[in-house]
């Protein structure tokens, strides 16, 4: 119950995350050259991402032993999570730049109207821009939905809280408009890649056949362990952010 | 004589790898990038901790304490490789 509460949140925060970046370009390729376009383009991109969950999680769940399986997964997992983390640490301290939303808006906007007027129906460069964009993002959900999902055996779990992320901030940036750098992106990827390591550590344990000491509810105890080691390393890379530096 | 941009044309196409080649090279370029990227630490010491998971499960409490340490240590010291510095 715990590990499924955790994955659910897991898997719904980072596919807002990736949801968030996506959205910037869909709405820059509707601004620039069309709507129809934008939006047939990142249907488009969702669909195939939906079908890659099916063709390689279903076949993954079932003939793939489950230790082996989680001992990959919670590698993939770890990698993932560490890379996550790491970046969402070094912005929080400042010595890495935020991402702006904005800023990639304003770039996508400029090279889309510098590549000529769109048309009055369909425009190949907006869907292939949005399709681009949104499949691009999306691979990384995949990933997430596939490796969460087959080795906890909860990949419905998983496609229905990446789908719910998808829908809510797909809602959500409709009612905004394009104002996305008001969503506190590098704080949800902090909290996605204290769930991803944590994950990754307690899989690759089990997967390896080591009991964890309470079992799915040690899983807690890794959250609180990598969230204060995020703050604490935050709090130390500040003080040595060289002075002059924002 | 011969044409010297149709020699250009035929050496391009006889470079040009086969489209098999070129979504082996796009698979194989999206996993490098996924896994070790400009991180190549986190992914040897994500191979060194699965080593040790398999090594140690048996000695239950010097597992935790050793995958913990390795996981952490190897963390700070990724983030302390890009920390911004003097120029």
């Amino acid at each position: 119950m715990t590990s499924s509460l955790i994955l659910a949140l897991a898997v719904f925060g980072a596919s807002a995350v990736e949801m968030v970046e996506a959205l910037t370009i869909v709405l820059a390729a509707g601004v620039s050259r069309g709507w129809r376009s934008a939006l047939e383009g990142a249907a488009v991109a969702v669909g195939v991402l939906t079908v890659l969950v099916a063709a390689v999680g279903v076949p993954l769940i079932h003939f793939v032993p489950l230790d082996l399986l989680r001992v990959v997964i919670g590698g993939l997992l770890l990698v993932l999570g560490l890379n996550w983390l790491r970046k969402a640490i070094l912005r929080a301290s400042g010595h890495k730049a935020m991402h702006d939303e904005d800023e990639i808006y304003r770039k996508t906007v400029s090279s889309l109207t510098e590549s000529g007027k769109a048309g009055s129906t369909r425009d190949g460069v907006g869907f292939v821009v949005a399709f681009k964009g949104v499949f691009l993002e999306g691979l990384e959900v995949v990933m997430i939905v596939l490796t969460l999902g087959s080795s906890s055996r909860h990949l419905a779990l998983a496609a229905v809280s990446a789908a719910a992320a998808v829908v809510i901030v797909g809602i959500i940036g409709v009612v905004v408009g394009r104002q996305l750098t008001e969503v506190p992106e590098n704080a949800m990827k902090m909290a996605v890649g204290i769930m991803l390591t944590s994950f990754g550590v307690f899989w690759v344990g089990e997967g390896a056949g080591l009991a964890w000491p309470g079992s799915d509810l040690f899983l807690l105890a890794l959250i609180a362990l990598f969230a204060a080691t995020a703050a604490t390393a935050i709090r130390l890379m500040r003080s040595v952010l060289p002075s002059g530096v924002a | 004589m011969s044409d010297p941009d149709q020699h250009a044309g035929e050496s391009r196409r006889a470079r040009a790898p086969n489209p098999v080649v070129r979504g082996l090279a796009v698979f194989g370029h999206f996993w490098w990038d996924f896994l070790v990227g400009d991180t190549p630490e986190l992914f040897v010491a994500t191979l060194v901790v699965i080593g040790l998971a398999v090594v140690l499960h048996r000695q239950r409490v010097v597992s935790i304490l050793v995958l913990l340490a390795a996981v952490l240590i190897v963390l700070g010291l990724s983030i302390w490789r890009g920390r911004k510095r003097l120029k």
